[in-house]
């Protein structure tokens, strides 16, 4: 520190600025900062279901449950929505509105399909008797699949939000900022899924 | 009051008179006063015409300056409830001896401890580091609000929400009778059925997620908006402190939010975390609300030890010993609080080698913190020492927090705990600490920045009351219950056989008088400095000769902060442009860029509190048509782009010139 006072007696430098002094955005940071908590709330879920996914309580275990096809088709819709709105981003740097809109409705189908096998899967699972109360690791499972579930079907209202926003206003500065906000969010929850996917599906069928 | 009563049930839920503990004396005394409180200050609010005002300028602002100023006032009026708790708790364990069966029944004294923690963590010692680091930062690096304003004012409502829930756990129903971190199985619906712990799990929740939105914005303010020059390691220690429990909170607080929704479910739905049948595990409740607990105790005492080491190098007259080991202390401190969490629970019976690592831990982190203390010691070293009321308030926490954490330090080594777990001998600790850091730390920052927030300093003999009886009645309050917890005796008994032991809560409850005229002296010192502001006032925005930016503004500094962005060459910046024969620009003012204030986040903390207490009693339509109501409010709100304006310079030339000519007037 010592080496950057400036020695006593020498002229004073300029103690404010004329002009004025923009700063830059701070919404990505803030936003990757609540991305990187949004985390950490699923790793206390994953840690949950690490510590609670096998104790079954005498009643059926993932090996018993889980469909390895239907988990593929759901895996493979949530994965081409991370592709289909890297598109839609494209077409915003481009700012063509109306074909970066139709690339964002082609990714809330995918991400409703999504949610739509899910549901299927709970309402299936619950039809057999394999419902939250039933076990600890039942609870952990839907408490984690639920949670990312209910991020996703934030994620389609927000991007339905952002739709009627980008036709009212087109992709002026703050739109382009809260289309790039929802891009990592739905990315992120791309990423959480593949934990998903690999940590309770395919480890649990391995068992 | 309905014939039907699947249609009561549909329409109230599970709330009904009974719920209303009208047949109590107690409660009977404390509505009757706080009824009366309130209608004493909304007449008041009336009476001086100061409804717009306040909506305008506070409720609504967006200003962090405001919205400090707000937290800490919400700290004073939960630290009155919170420490009417304690003296009830003393009074009855001073009184509960043999055949006396003192005059609160477990029932009533369970809510009491578990209300009193939470609210002393969550609703005071929160609000006011919070509110010191919403006041302060923003002006030391030299900025003209924090990055997001808007979430700022939000973050305050949550806040609010949640202490506003508790409050009513007080008049209608009960609140939790768990301890304040809620364990189950007792928190869970078989042990506790009642909707005391679902007050305490929505309280919590709604203010949680303030506390983290908060956190993440202080972080960006400081990350991205520093003044030009102030590199990180010329960021004032408070800065330093700031951040480092800002990314504590947003590394701490999803955490709590997590494990309180699982439990929760625990309790709505009926799953089976945290439950003993069915393959669920208590221990993980423990460990999870942990990983989140510890480093609270972390986020709570950082923002005082930079509060302490600002006032030590002020009113020393020097720069601070050894900043830089104060910046890593406080870095190492941060990141060893994420490692010591099972300290909490060394009688868990995790085993030998498990316990060891967590007391090692633990007692490595009282390292950086004695090079602290050390540190402050060598900045008065050969300094020139004003004992104003913030330097009083530092001495005393610097030899009271010594004896808390070499108490902490005996609580680490797991066999020492297995005899003190539990015991009166934690509670002494914990209080040591937390009053004497965290506490005095608060009362130090509110009378060392208090002139700058309103131009007028504090009377120093009522303060200096204040600080007597405080430190004083510390004493003579948590001494004896560390003789107490040697002796064997645990925490949270409203009743004890054996007599020899009464003199001991005798003496604490004597201190805890001590203390209420400690409040009470400090409640003197706000009016009688209120009253005699004219003579208290100080003209030259720099009262006490100080070294940070905030010094630098006008007291109280305009809306704007600063007319001009300063640039900072040095450490200490403003005292080195005292030095450097800084003169204030007089002329150039341009139009200042600044964020509208909004409504939102008013509707939404008012809502969110109707929310809450649909949830608590099952009052499903309330519940789901205030989530919509949020919901919608803020998708409305983001429809708003229009959010900014900008300050007419003719308005900062007004301001400025009206700062020169009281300076001038002065001089």
């Amino acid at each position: 520190m010592h080496t950057d006072t400036a020695p006593p007696g020498t002229e004073a430098p300029a103690f404010y600025l004329d002009e004025d002094h923009a700063h830059e955005s701070s919404t990505m940071l803030g936003f990757w900062m609540y991305l990187m908590s949004d985390c950490l709330i699923f790793a206390v879920l994953f840690a949950t279901y690490g510590v609670l996914g096998r104790n079954y309580a005498a009643g059926p275990s993932p090996r018993d449950l889980f469909e390895l096809p239907l988990v593929a088709l759901n895996t493979s819709m949530l994965l081409l929505s991370s592709i289909t709105y890297g598109f839609a981003m494209l077409e915003m740097e481009k700012d063509n509105v109306r074909t970066m809109q139709v690339w964002l409705a082609i990714t809330g189908l995918f991400g409703a399909c999504f949610i739509g096998i899910e549901l299927y899967e709970f309402a299936h699972l619950i039809h057999e008797g394999a419902t939250p109360q039933r076990s600890a690791f039942l609870s952990s499972f839907f408490a984690l699949v639920g949670t990312h579930g209910l991020h996703v079907s934030l994620g389609i209202v927000w991007l339905i939000v952002l739709m009627v926003q980008t036709a009212q206003k087109g992709l002026i500065v703050e739109n382009k900022r809260r289309l790039m906000c929802l891009s990592m969010f739905w990315h992120f929850l791309d990423v959480v899924w593949i934990g998903v996917f690999t940590f309770v599906y395919l480890m649990g069928v391995l068992q | 009051m309905f014939s039907n009563p699947d249609l009561q049930k549909l329409v109230f839920g599970r709330l009904s008179l009974e719920d209303i503990p009208y047949h109590e004396p107690i409660l009977q005394v404390t509505f009757a006063m706080v009824a009366l409180g309130g209608l004493v200050v909304l007449g008041a609010i009336t009476y001086y015409r100061f409804w717009g005002p306040l909506w305008r300028d506070w409720l609504t602002s967006v200003d962090h300056k405001k919205i400090g100023v707000m937290y800490i006032v919400l700290a004073f009026v939960m630290l009155l409830r919170g420490f009417a708790d304690a003296l009830m708790m003393r009074a009855q364990q001073a009184v509960a001896f043999g055949a006396n069966e003192g005059y609160l029944p477990p029932h009533h004294y369970d809510q009491i401890f578990t209300a009193h923690g939470v609210i002393m963590i969550f609703f005071v010692a929160m609000p006011f580091v919070t509110g010191l680091m919403n006041y302060v930062v923003p002006l030391q690096i030299g900025a003209r609000d924090v990055a997001f304003p808007f979430l700022n004012n939000f973050s305050f409502w949550m806040t609010v929400s949640g202490a506003m829930t508790i409050m009513a756990s007080l008049f209608v129903g009960e609140f939790a009778r768990t301890g304040w971190l809620a364990y189950p199985p007792l928190s869970g619906a078989d042990m506790s059925p009642g909707v005391g712990v679902d007050y305490y799990i929505w309280a919590l929740q709604i203010a949680g997620i303030g506390t983290l939105l908060s956190g993440i914005n202080l972080i960006a303010t400081i990350v991205k908006m520093r003044a030009p020059g102030m590199t990180m390691m010329k960021l004032p220690i408070f800065v330093w402190t700031s951040l480092c429990t800002n990314v504590l909170i947003t590394a701490a607080f999803p955490i709590l939010t997590a494990v309180l929704a699982l439990l929760s479910m625990d309790r709505y739905v009926g799953t089976h975390f945290f439950t003993n049948d069915l393959g669920g595990n208590p221990m993980m409740y423990f460990n999870l609300i942990w990983i989140w607990g510890h480093p609270e105790v972390y986020i709570l005492i950082l923002p005082a030890f930079g509060i302490f080491s600002e006032v030590t190098s002020t009113f020393s007259g020097k720069r601070l010993f050894g900043y830089a080991s104060m910046v890593y202390a406080t870095v190492v401190i941060t990141i060893l609080s994420y490692l010591v969490w099972l300290h909490h629970f060394f009688t868990m019976g995790s085993g030998a080698d498990v316990n060891s690592f967590f007391g090692i831990t633990t007692m490595i982190i009282s390292i950086p913190t004695g090079a602290k203390i050390f540190n402050w010691l060598f900045t008065m070293y050969r300094g020139r020492i004003r004992f104003e009321l913030p330097m009083m308030w530092t001495v005393s926490f610097m030899v009271t927090f010594t004896i808390g954490g070499m108490t902490g330090v005996l609580l680490a080594v797991p066999p020492a705990d297995f005899v003190l777990h539990n015991s009166l001998f934690l509670i002494a600790h914990f209080h040591n600490v937390i009053i004497g850091g965290v506490l005095f730390g608060s009362f130090a920052g509110v009378t060392y920045w208090f002139p700058k927030a309103f131009g007028f300093k504090l009377d120093p003999f009522w303060g200096k009351m204040s600080f007597w009886f405080w430190t004083v009645g510390f004493y003579f309050a948590f001494m004896p219950l560390y003789v107490l917890g040697l002796m064997g005796v645990t925490r949270r008994a409203n009743h004890f056989d054996d007599p020899s032991l009464q003199i001991w809560f005798v003496i604490a409850a004597f201190g805890a008088v001590l203390i209420l005229l400690g409040i009470l002296s400090m409640i003197v010192q706000f009016v009688v400095s209120i009253r005699n502001r004219e003579a208290l006032r100080d003209l030259t925005g720099d009262p006490w000769n100080g070294r940070t930016l905030e010094w630098s503004t006008a007291s109280p500094p305009p809306d704007y902060n600063f007319a001009f962005t300063p640039v900072i060459h040095d450490l200490d910046a403003w005292s080195d442009m005292k030095k450097r024969g800084y003169e204030r620009p007089l002329k150039g003012y341009k139009p200042i860029h600044m964020p509208k204030n909004t409504a939102t986040g008013v509707i939404l903390g008012v809502v969110s509190i109707g929310f809450s207490f649909a949830m608590i009693w099952y009052i499903w339509w309330l519940a789901a048509a205030t989530f919509a109501t949020m919901f919608l409010v803020t998708v409305i709100h983001t429809f708003n782009y229009n959010r900014e304006f900008y300050i007419p310079a003719a308005d900062v030339v007004r301001a400025e010139g009206q700062r020169t000519s009281v300076m001038a007037g002065r001089a």
